[in-house]
């Protein structure tokens, strides 16, 4: 999948991952694709619950190799 | 037919009209105004340890991250999280058996032993505390887990208002210049209550 900005969240703990993510997304324009990959456990939920609330699009979320990539659509 | 029984069956079939579309009307409403409204949560933090420290700033740093409006009040012991240089904050694990004690370097076999040491050796050892935090300080940083002065500026960063309790910054004998100039406000329960009125989650750390 395409996106316009990646952020390495792996090593991260909660609530770190959404923080920082939550900080790129700022920088970025509606409709741009954050790619974020992380090794956290909690975030697979974290991040589901994050875009319910912001109204941002969770446009998919994989994983494999103890990694998580999820893909955000910013509002 | 005269003119009274006309009026009763118009109020009759007004009422039953309002009644079909009051609710929905209401119900419309009120979901127009939760998604207008911008959630909010305020949080007492009135511990000053380093374990403590996490909860408050974890909360409001996530809470800003989804959009909502967060002020911490931070009184009695929490006014140590205010300091200006928070990187002292101590761990006690003296009457927390809740506590695991475990060393964070080593092989597994060895990390994953819970050290079971007895109150009164705890406190008969000079420097346990130190000792304890620093094994703390190294879990933390092995987990990944974020160093509490980054997690506090990521709040301010945020625009997470902090508010000292002015009773309690007399009571210790403090100054507001030993605080971060980032707290605006100092004052008391009556001016953290009705702000806490208004807040749809209102927390006690």
């Amino acid at each position: 999948m395409n996106f316009d900005k990646e952020l390495d969240a792996r090593g991260l703990n909660c609530p770190l991952p959404i923080l920082r993510a939550k900080k790129a997304l700022t920088d970025m324009q509606s409709g741009q694709v954050l790619r974020i990959v992380s090794t956290d456990v909690g975030s697979v939920k974290d991040f589901q619950a994050f875009c319910k609330q912001t109204g941002n699009e969770l446009l998919s979320q994989q994983e494999g190799n103890n990694e998580f990539t999820f893909f955000l659509k910013r509002k | 037919m005269g003119a009274t029984p006309d009026i009763a069956l118009i109020e009759e079939i007004v009422r039953q009209r309002l009644d079909e579309i009051l609710p929905q009307k209401l119900e419309e409403k009120l979901a127009e105004m939760k998604a207008n409204k911008t959630p909010s949560m305020t949080i007492i933090a009135t511990k000053g340890t380093l374990d403590w420290a996490y909860p408050p700033f974890i909360l409001a740093s996530t809470a800003a991250a989804l959009g909502w409006n967060v002020a911490i009040f931070f009184t009695f012991y929490g006014l140590q999280l205010l300091r200006k240089d928070i990187s002292g904050l101590k761990i006690s694990p003296l009457g927390n058996p809740g506590m695991p004690m475990k060393m964070p370097f080593g092989p597994d076999w060895f990390k994953g032993i819970n050290w079971n040491i007895p109150n009164l050796v705890q406190a008969g050892i000079p420097g346990f505390e130190s000792f304890a935090t620093t094994l703390m300080q190294q879990t933390i940083k092995n987990n990944g887990v974020a160093d509490i002065s980054e997690l506090r500026s990521l709040c301010l960063e945020a625009g997470v208002n902090m508010i000292g309790c002015q009773m309690t910054v007399d009571l210790f004998g403090f100054t507001h210049e030993d605080f971060i100039p980032e707290v605006k406000e100092y004052c008391g329960a009556a001016s953290f209550l009705p702000m806490a009125q208004e807040a749809d989650v209102t927390l006690f750390v």
